[in-house]
């Protein structure tokens, strides 16, 4: 699939970002095409969430722009991003603690659903029920949101994403601080939905995840892109090794 | 769902019906004065709980809307002399207005600055008013009450009834947001406004038509008060007492569920009134004090959150 033979999916266009002066993002461009796993990599600091909370809409941004389906969604507000079809996960796990897992998963319904196809209560019932089924977490359906261990949490955002019906999901971090079977647990999961059309970006430290997923891998540094492509070629180029594994 | 509904309006009925058969039967005029009392404050802590329960918003300004319901209700009745039900309509209508005015301009604030806001608006509100003299300024204005409406003979008997009906309508509008999406997004905005917006949840729209229902009803509530007490006064339409009163109520209810706020108004203000009677109404506040900071303590869930503890714990007993 060799990316600008079809449309984008998402397209950010000279996008920059500060902070007073610290400038986090320094015109940023790149295209994601439709159904690419696309994997974002960077050391700490280097830009990635706050690229995320541009695309998700938590952060404003002032010179750039960002268009998604060939609409410009750059002054949306959050909400209706979701409900054009970009979800995401928190690197820091944001559950709705006062509720159940089931009723995590009924906030996306109630308010992002895909209305084309689901109308009725007992149709939002049965989608949530099948996603928490393909998740894993059919048996916490009824369990606080407070009661889920790390792997469940991660899931569980995962679960809450995709009630929205995405195109795009953002997993940030969806892997951090799990066990390595763990981590296979959640790959294998994020593998299952890139097969069912969702476009993918997957913000990720652990290195052997990030190779085994990405079909295409960007690396950010101090706000800029210092390399893109395979991930072969993104491991292989001097400035990565350099910026990234410390070598 | 259904059969709850059922319940809940059966249950509607038989209050109002109850409170009807009251006005018929007791001849005593004191009864409905502190029953007026009680449910007002049902009113005033249903409403609070709306915005400041459900939302997780805390407002400190029920006396301003209580406040500009009472003068509402007072400047139409001066210039116009329209009927009661035209003034709790036009004070209804007002408070949604200021409600919204409010709203815009401080729901972008979280947190504790919404709060202050909302301490500010008393002031600034209370200040105009005092400097109003067509509505009686500073030294407060006297109102002559007009002829009583049949069934009833006594004003008081009518406004005791009135007020059961707005009780009836407050509590209604607020199990039917808290069981529909309009409470499930403003409890996930609630638990985290970032994850809610990022799920779909339009958080300032919905925070928005919370604080305009909230305040509403706050307005509808103030409305009748003039014709009460036949006289209103800035110091006492907008005494602060309403504010922190609505508020303790919704906590020490609970305010997770639409009957929390009324058991916790209930409990309240019947307490406070038969201090009023037997030691003064000045330990009313002192009262109240001790009985937040308990509750704060002991059952920051409030009482319909003590009920779902001992439920749960009786459910894994068996399980």
């Amino acid at each position: 699939m060799a990316p600008g033979s079809q449309a984008p999916l998402l397209r950010i266009s000279a996008l920059t970002k500060r902070f007073g002066g610290f400038i986090a993002l320094d015109n940023v461009s790149v295209d994601i095409p439709p159904g690419q796993r696309f994997g974002l990599i960077g050391p700490n600091g280097s830009g990635k969430t706050t690229l995320i909370n541009c695309i998700s809409g938590a952060f404003r941004t002032e010179p750039g722009t960002v268009t998604f389906r060939d609409e410009d969604i750059t002054r949306l507000a959050p909400h209706i991003r979701t409900r054009r079809g970009i979800a995401r996960s928190f690197q820091i796990p944001r559950p709705f603690r006062s509720m159940t897992v089931a009723e995590n998963l009924m906030v996306g319904l109630d308010f992002a659903a895909d209305t084309s196809v689901i109308v009725s209560e007992a149709q939002r019932r049965d989608t949530m029920m099948s996603i928490l089924t393909r998740m894993g977490l059919a048996s916490k359906a009824n369990v606080s949101a407070t009661k889920l261990s790390q792997v469940e949490l991660r899931k569980m955002e995962l679960a809450r994403a995709m009630a929205t019906h995405p195109k795009l999901l953002i997993s940030d971090e969806a892997m951090a601080g799990l066990s390595s079977s763990e981590v296979d647990e959640v790959l294998d999961l994020l593998m299952s939905l890139a097969d069912q059309d969702i476009t993918i970006i997957m913000i990720e430290h652990i290195m052997q995840a990030v190779m085994r997923f990405s079909e295409r891998v960007m690396c950010l540094e101090a706000g800029k892109i210092i390399a893109i492509g395979t991930p072969d070629q993104v491991m292989a180029n001097q400035r990565v090794q350099e910026a990234y594994l410390g070598t | 769902m259904k059969r709850n509904g059922m319940y809940f309006w059966g249950g509607a009925a038989l209050f109002l019906a109850g409170a009807l058969l009251m006005t018929q039967v007791i001849g005593n005029q004191y009864p409905f004065f502190a029953c007026y009392v009680i449910l007002q404050f049902i009113v005033l802590a249903v409403a609070w709980s709306i915005l400041g329960g459900y939302a997780g918003y805390v407002n400190f300004g029920t006396s301003a809307f209580f406040g500009v319901g009472v003068y509402t209700a007072v400047f139409l009745f001066k210039a116009t002399g329209v009927p009661l039900a035209v003034q709790i309509a036009a004070a209804a209508a007002v408070g949604a207005l200021m409600g919204f005015a409010l709203g815009l301009l401080t729901l972008r604030m979280q947190g504790i600055f919404f709060s202050i806001a909302t301490i500010a608006a008393t002031i600034i509100i209370e200040t105009a008013i005092t400097n109003w003299r067509y509505v009686g300024g500073a030294s407060g204005i006297q109102l002559q009450r007009p002829a009583v409406m049949a069934p009833f003979d006594n004003y008081v008997e009518m406004l005791f009834f009135v007020q059961a009906v707005m009780v009836v309508l407050a509590v209604a509008i607020s199990r039917y947001i808290q069981n529909s999406w309009i409470g499930r997004g403003l409890q996930a905005l609630k638990d985290d406004e970032l994850a809610a917006e990022c799920t779909g949840v339009p958080t300032l729209r919905l925070k928005l038509t919370a604080c305009v229902i909230s305040g509403a009803l706050m307005c509808a509530a103030g409305a009748p008060a003039a014709m009460y007490l036949q006289y209103a006064d800035p110091a006492s339409a907008f005494n602060l007492n309403y504010s922190v009163s609505a508020l303790a109520m919704s906590l020490i209810g609970g305010t997770a569920h639409w009957a929390g706020p009324v058991i916790g108004a209930i409990l309240l203000g019947v307490t406070q009134q038969l201090l009023t009677v037997t030691i003064s109404s000045e330990v009313n506040v002192l009262v109240l004090g001790v009985m937040l900071v308990l509750f704060v303590v002991a059952a920051p869930e409030g009482i319909v959150g003590l009920i779902r503890k001992v439920r749960s714990k009786r459910n894994e007993g068996e399980g």
